[in-house]
């Protein structure tokens, strides 16, 4: 279970509070959609999940621990925009096996092209580096994944075949999801509940 | 006002020492748009949708071959005239926020759009006119693009754009990662734009946003026109979409069937012979394979398929 209990959050003492006493748990084999207008603190509130931001209060834990600091973090994030969340200056294969040897069956589900690895991120399409950002959480040691607007630069088909195969994996593995989006018909079809931001946080 | 006719675009590029390949990524595409119509422009990434608009500006890098036609208000658009009409009588709202300078306040550069549009005497007026109309409050002139909350930001861009005279819009993306609220509030002024008798295209990947404006959606493939279609016709199951790639495009919507179409768009150095969607199409024959289809009209459709029936 990964339990936020009571976040509060805001970036400086003299901006208002953009979280506050905010609680959300995800079970193992969950999708939890979050919903919500831009600028109210949804993919803060992702980044503060997945380790990368300290809340100003309450805490964060997995299965009754705080996210490990030095080790391989289980809850991994797959963000907005793939061009500024892989090292520019990496190749393509570099950034994709970092942490771990991806499958060649889950190269394949995802369409990447081997070609690709020797290439640097400017010369792939948004749709072809976010195929790859998906690969590289899919580390088996991963068990929450924090999906914040995946596919809102991807066109209705391949968006539906970056879910596809995240969801098989999901169901597989039995991974938690938050998935952040604004696209209600979206949260319905790959969700398994969702949490209206506007009516919850405040 | 626009039509673009058999436009095809190649691209010299050399891969290593001196050995060159040839990209083609728009291949004998057509699109019309006609004054007061919001014509939007349809596709996956890479299927040309924002080359058509660089190439109807005249931006396109000098290693680009152009062939076809492009006629603007019953001319055809040469460089030359390219060259006069951009920014003039032909406007860009860019795809990314980032087009904003970020070292210039926002007032003083949709002035600079102003005068450079012909709009010498008058350019504080129009900017003051402008802000007005999208309502940007009169102190926002003096901020600059770090200021301004993402639908500020857009809200600077359309005016930009629309300061001027310009009777053609061409709005790249213009609505991607954004709330509804503010889609539906840009897809609005597009939507006015054009009734007040400008033409307008919106080249997205969205179809719901879309379907919100358009009067006609055209759908690329491949960097050419598949099928272009009523808006009306983007319903129920589908029953009015001629294209296979068109049925299955929008069969992938999340509040449809979410069912992908397997396979990748070929890519632009390596076109198939015949139609373009023939190796991932559930209806091909040798027919298709061997000949590229032409556009048909059919019904209220113009579609690019030998199998399309009314």
């Amino acid at each position: 279970m990964l339990r936020a209990e009571r976040i509060s959050f805001r970036y400086s003492p003299n901006r208002p509070w953009i979280l506050r006493g905010f609680s959300l748990a995800i079970a193992p084999g969950e999708r939890v959609g979050l919903y919500g207008p831009s600028g109210c603190g949804k993919t803060t509130f992702g980044r503060i999940l997945a380790g990368y931001l300290q809340p100003l209060g309450g805490n964060v834990e997995l299965d009754g621990e705080p996210l490990p600091k030095k080790s391989y973090c289980p809850v991994q994030m797959i963000f907005q925009h793939p061009e500024l969340a892989i090292n520019p200056r990496w190749t393509i294969g570099k950034a994709l096996y970092e942490a771990y040897q991806p499958p060649p069956s889950l190269l394949e589900a995802l369409s990447l092209d081997p070609h690709w690895f020797e290439r640097f991120p400017h010369e792939l399409s948004n749709g072809e580096l976010q195929r790859i950002a998906v690969a590289r959480v899919l580390d088996p040691r991963t068990r929450y994944l924090i999906a914040d607007e995946i596919t809102t630069m991807l066109d209705a088909n391949t968006q539906a075949q970056l879910w596809q195969v995240l969801l098989d994996v999901a169901a597989q593995r039995r991974l938690g999801m938050l998935v952040i989006s604004h696209d209600r018909p979206l949260l319905e079809r790959v969700c398994t509940r969702i949490v209206d931001w506007a009516l919850e946080a405040h | 006002m626009l039509e673009v006719r058999s436009l095809s675009i190649h691209f010299h590029r050399y891969t290593r020492g001196l050995r060159r390949t040839v990209l083609t990524p728009v291949v004998d595409l057509y699109l019309k748009v006609s004054a007061g119509e919001v014509v939007a422009v349809v596709g996956s990434s890479g299927s040309g949708k924002s080359l058509l608009a660089h190439t109807v500006l005249g931006l396109l890098p000098s290693n680009a071959k152009v062939e076809g036609e492009i006629w603007f208000k019953g001319e055809l658009l040469t460089p030359e005239r390219q060259a006069l009409a951009r920014g003039r009588q032909i406007a860009l709202i860019p795809q990314s926020v980032s087009f904003l300078d970020p070292l210039m306040r926002v007032g003083a550069q949709v002035r600079r759009a102003a005068q450079l549009s012909g709009k010498n005497r008058h350019s504080a007026a129009a900017q003051r006119a402008i802000f007005q109309r999208y309502q940007l409050p009169l102190e926002v002139e003096r901020w600059y693009p770090f200021q301004l909350s993402g639908g500020m930001a857009r809200r600077t861009l359309v005016s930009m754009a629309v300061v001027g005279e310009a009777e053609l819009i061409l709005a790249d993306e213009p609505t991607p990662g954004l709330h509804p609220e503010v889609v539906r509030e840009t897809l609005n002024h597009l939507r006015q734009l054009a009734d007040e008798g400008r033409g307008v295209v919106l080249i997205t990947h969205d179809i719901q946003a879309a379907l919100q404006v358009a009067d006609q959606i055209a759908v690329f493939y491949a960097g050419t026109t598949v099928e272009i279609a009523p808006v009306t016709a983007f319903s129920g199951k589908g029953e009015g979409l001629l294209h296979p790639y068109t049925q299955a495009l929008w069969r992938s919507l999340p509040q449809n069937e979410f069912i992908p179409l397997p396979g990748m768009q070929p890519p632009p150095q390596d076109l198939p012979q015949g139609c373009l969607f023939a190796p991932r199409c559930p209806l091909a024959t040798a027919e298709c394979t061997a000949e590229r289809p032409t556009m048909r009209a059919i019904a209220q459709n113009q579609v690019r398929c030998i199998h399309a029936q009314g």
